[in-house]
C-alpha cells in the first residue's frame, strides 16, 4: 500500500527525538485516534535551525514527521508555515487516501510548535 | 538459513496444500462440467461434489443434505443471519450476537438493525469469553437467533458453544456459530454442540479461497439470500464452484486426519513464542486467554505499549516477517480493534496490537528469529514515541 519512498523514510527516519529546551514545541492528536505527534524546534532569529519529532502512529505518520521536519529545517518560520501536508505528501511520492490525515498531523504539529515559539517571544 | 519472508498470518489465510491442488486440477480441465448438467460432464462434476459433501458431513457429524456450499465464510455468515432473521421476522425481532464477531457478522447485524431488528450484544470478559449468566438474562421469547463464533480470529478465544446453544434453545431461539477459525483446527461435532447453523471456510485450512459452507440442520427454516437456479437444493443459486468444493473437502480431510498432531505442533510454537515475548519484551500484554487449552493453538496476540500496531507490522515486514495488526488504522478506518475494545483494553493498547498466527510449515527457528526482530522493532519505535517518554522510560532497561 505504501510506495518505496515512504517505506524507505519509515525505515530510516531523520530527526527522531526531542530538542532540549526547545524554542517551540507542539503536540497534536490523541491515543484514542491512534496518532500523537510531537514536534520540537530550535529557532534563531525566526529561522528554524533544528527540528525533531516523536510520533505514536502508523508508518505514514512516522514518514511524514521525518520528511516535514527535514523540509522546515533552515527555513524561516513564515516559510515553514507555508509547507502544507500536500507538499510533504508530494515529496513522499504520495500516500494512500486513508492515510492523508496522518500527514495533516505533521502540518498541525509544526503550526502548533511555531505558535508556541511566537507566544514565548511575546512573553519574553 | 531462514527462508524469508516468514509467514505468521495463517488466521488471515493459508497456502494451498499441494495435495489439495492435485485433487482440484482435473476439475478445471477434464471434469469441467456444470454440476447442473445432465450429461456425462455434469454427472462427473456432481459425483465430485457429492463425494466432497459426504466427506465434510462425516467429519462434522452432519448429514450430507445439511451442508450448503457458499462462496466463503462471509457469505455463510450473511446467509445465516439474514436468512434466519427474514424467515422468523413474525416470531420475533431480537438477535443476540457476541461483540467480538468477525466483520461479516457485525456489519450484517448492523444492516439488519436498520431493517428494524433489535441487535443485542453478549458480554465478554477480559479474555474474550462469553458471560453465560448475562446471556441467560438477555435471551427472551422475542429472541430468534443467538450467534457466537466458535473461536475468535483475533485473540483466539474458544467459546463455550454447547452451553450457548443450550441457553438459546431454552427460550426457543436458534443457535448459530461462525466456525471459520475452528473448522479443521478443533474437533467439531455439530450434533454434540447442538447448533442449528454453522459457517466454515476453506482457505483457513490450506484449501482454496472463495469457498465455504453453511451447515443448516434439517428442519431449520431459512430464507435464501442468493436466489437463482436450483443449486444446493434450491437454497443457494449459482453454478457450483466445483474445483473449489473438491479442494475444500480435501483440505478438510487432511486437516481432520492430522488434527491432533497439528494442534500439538503449532501450539508448541505458540507457547514458546508467547513465553519468550512475555519474558524478553517489556511493556507487553498478551491479549486473549492465558490458558493455552482455551485458545486457538496457532494464535498469539500482543499489545505493545506506547507504539501503534501498523508501524510494528511494517517494521516486521521490513525484517521479512508477515503478521497482521488488529489496529484498524491499517485497514483505513481509524477505529482500534472492536475485539480488543470489547475485551476492555484502553484505546492506546487496542491500537498497538499485533496478531501472530502460526502454521504447519513454520519452524522454531522462525519463531526465535521473530522474537529477536520484535525486540529490535519495538525498541526502535518506542524511541520515536512521545508516549514512551511520558510513562515508561524510568523502568525501561
Ligand atoms: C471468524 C471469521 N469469520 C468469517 C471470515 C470470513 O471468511 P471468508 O474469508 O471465507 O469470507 C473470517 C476470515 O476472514 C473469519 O476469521
Ligand atoms: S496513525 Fe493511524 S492511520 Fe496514520
Amino acid at each position: 500500500m505504501y510506495n518505496e519512498k515512504v517505506m524507505e523514510v519509515f525505515k530510516n527516519p531523520k530527526n527522531v527525538g526531542e530538542i532540549e529546551n526547545p524554542d517551540g514545541i507542539g503536540t497534536v492528536g490523541n491515543a484514542a485516534c491512534g496518532d500523537i505527534m510531537q514536534i520540537s524546534l530550535k529557532i534563531e532569529n525566526d529561522v528554524i535551525v533544528d527540528a525533531k519529532f516523536k510520533t505514536f502512529g502508523c508508518a505514514a505518520a512516522i514518514a511524514t514527521s521525518s520528511t516535514a521536519t527535514e523540509m522546515i529545517k533552515g527555513k524561516t518560520i513564515d516559510e515553514a508555515l507555508k509547507i502544507t501536508n500536500k507538499i510533504v505528501v508530494e515529496k513522499l511520492g504520495g500516500l494512500p487516501a486513508q492515510k492523508l490525515h496522518c500527514s495533516v498531523l505533521a502540518e498541525e504539529a509544526i503550526q502548533k510548535a511555531i505558535e508556541d515559539y511566537k507566544s514565548k517571544q511575546k512573553g519574553a | 538459513m531462514l527462508n524469508k519472508p516468514i509467514y505468521f498470518d495463517h488466521a488471515a489465510t493459508t497456502p494451498l496444500d499441494k495435495k489439495v491442488l492435485e485433487k482440484m486440477l482435473p476439475y478445471f480441465t477434464e471434469n469441467f462440467g456444470n454440476a447442473n448438467s445432465q450429461h456425462v460432464f455434469g454427472r462427473n462434476a456432481v459425483k465430485g461434489v457429492d463425494e466432497a459433501r459426504d466427506s465434510i458431513a462425516k467429519i462434522i457429524g452432519a448429514k450430507p443434505g445439511e451442508i450448503y456450499f457458499t462462496s466463503g465464510g462471509t457469505e455463510a455468515d450473511n446467509w445465516a443471519l439474514r436468512g434466519v432473521a427474514h424467515a422468523f421476522k413474525d416470531k420475533g425481532r431480537k438477535i443476540i450476537i457476541s461483540p467480538i464477531e468477525h466483520a461479516a457478522m457485525i456489519s450484517t447485524a448492523k444492516a439488519l438493525e436498520k431493517e428494524g431488528f433489535i441487535i443485542e450484544y453478549m458480554k465478554v470478559d477480559g479474555e474474550g469469553f462469553v458471560d453465560l449468566d448475562h446471556l441467560k438474562s438477555i435471551v427472551d421469547d422475542d429472541t430468534i437467533l443467538v450467534a457466537c463464533m466458535m473461536a475468535n480470529n483475533e485473540v483466539g478465544t474458544i467459546e463455550p458453544i454447547k452451553e450457548i446453544a443450550k441457553i438459546a434453545h431454552e427460550k426457543g431461539a436458534l443457535a448459530f456459530s461462525d466456525a471459520v477459525q475452528a473448522a479443521g483446527v478443533l474437533k467439531i461435532d455439530v450434533k454434540d454442540l447442538g447448533v442449528d447453523l454453522m459457517s466454515m471456510s476453506s482457505h483457513k485450512i490450506y484449501g482454496p479461497k472463495g469457498v465455504g459452507l453453511l451447515y443448516i440442520k434439517t428442519g431449520v427454516r431459512i430464507e435464501s439470500i442468493i436466489t437463482g437456479g436450483h443449486q444446493e437444493r434450491t437454497k443457494r443459486g449459482g453454478t457450483t464452484n466445483v474445483p473449489g468444493v473438491i479442494g475444500f473437502a480435501e483440505a478438510f480431510r487432511i486437516a481432520d486426519e492430522n488434527l491432533e498432531e497439528n494442534a500439538k505442533y503449532v501450539s508448541s510454537l505458540r507457547d514458546r513464542f508467547i513465553k519468550r515475548v512475555l519474558a524478553e519484551v517489556p511493556f507487553v500484554k498478551l491479549n486473549g486467554p492465558v490458558d493455552g487449552a482455551k485458545r486457538l493453538p496457532a494464535n498469539a496476540d500482543f499489545s505493545f505499549k506506547y507504539i501503534e500496531g501498523e508501524s510494528i507490522l511494517f517494521s516486521l515486514d521490513l525484517a521479512g516477517i508477515a503478521v497482521s495488526s488488529g489496529s484498524a488504522c491499517s485497514s483505513g478506518s481509524l477505529e482500534p480493534s472492536h475485539v480488543l475494545l470489547a475485551l476492555g483494553l484502553p484505546d492506546e493498547l487496542a491500537h498497538g496490537s499485533i496478531r501472530f498466527s502460526f502454521g504447519k510449515h513454520n519452524t522454531v527457528e522462525e519463531v526465535d528469529y521473530c522474537v529477536e526482530e520484535i525486540k529490535t522493532a519495538v525498541d526502535r519505535l518506542r524511541k520515536m514515541s512521545p508516549l514512551f517518554k511520558a510513562e515508561g522510560e524510568i523502568n525501561y532497561v
